[in-house]
């Protein structure tokens, strides 16, 4: 699975302004809604279920990473966004760092496959020193897409 | 000493596959070991001791994948990550888990080893 299988480019956050794990996700859910990704009567619904999850063991999973994500009947197909934050954002992340990267992932309930696929695709990409690099120093949504256009064509990660 | 590794084939067992949290269970499982352990789908291996790492194998439910370790616990090491496999990293619906044995509540990371 690529990045422009899932990552709504009209959705991508270039300059997160949220400081906290709940108003970082709720930026990125935010950031679906207004691009017509998912539907408006749903958002605190969406926003809860990452937040359940994010109980059960947070999704920093190091590296300045972080993968928020839940399953929810709303959706028809996989549907995530990336978000970049420059200070970073304490998301209790397993090695204690900071999160810069987000990648949040809303999945239909019975693809349990597609979820498996966009993480495996997000963890070989930033096992990439440059393209986790280039990845948090992007200025614009239009320099995020290019990167990740550039990580579906191959040019970053061996395999 | 020994050089030769321990070894063990597993098969994930639980319908959401190898995702976020049991990524995060065999991280922490591993960790209580000082032996190095590595999961292999076919020829990608993946470093047990990294989320990131374990994620890239991608393996959904019923991939077979082979947990290997080398260390003076290595034995150890292989039996308890192989239990969280088998337990289906205490994902599994109760119609799969009643066709399994004893399913122990787990407090800790690694299964209990009694």
């Amino acid at each position: 699975m690529k990045f422009s299988d899932f990552v709504k480019p009209t959705a991508i956050c270039a300059d997160l302004k949220s400081f906290t794990k709940e108003s970082v996700i709720e930026e990125l859910v935010q950031a679906l809604l207004d691009a017509g990704e998912i539907a408006a009567d749903q958002r605190e619904d969406i926003i809860a279920a990452i937040m359940k999850r994010e109980e059960l063991g947070s999704t920093g999973i190091g590296r300045g990473v972080a993968v928020p994500h839940t399953k929810h009947p709303s959706v028809q197909t996989l549907v995530g966004t990336v978000g970049v934050s420059d200070q970073g954002v304490d998301f209790d992340s397993l090695d204690g760092e900071r999160v810069q990267l987000f990648f949040l992932l809303i999945s239909p309930p019975e693809r349990p496959g597609d979820h498996l696929r966009a993480l495996e695709n997000i963890s070989r990409q930033l096992r990439d020193e440059t393209f986790c690099r280039f990845l948090k120093q992007s200025k614009s949504a239009e320099d995020i897409q290019q990167l990740l256009q550039e990580a579906d064509d191959n040019q970053f990660a061996a395999g | 000493m020994d050089a030769k590794p321990s070894e063990r084939r597993v098969r994930v067992l639980n319908s959401q596959g190898l995702h976020a949290r049991p990524a995060d269970l065999l991280v922490r499982c591993a960790s209580e070991f000082q032996a190095d352990i590595t999961i292999a789908r076919g020829s990608e291996r993946a470093d047990c001791r990294s989320i990131l790492s374990l994620l890239t194998l991608g393996a959904t439910q019923n991939t077979e994948l082979v947990i290997s370790a080398t260390g003076h616990d290595a034995e150890q090491a292989v039996n308890q990550i192989a239990k969280l496999f088998e337990l289906g990293f205490n994902e599994l619906d109760e119609s799969t888990a009643a066709d399994m044995a004893a399913l122990p509540e787990s407090g800790g990371s690694c299964p209990p080893t009694t």
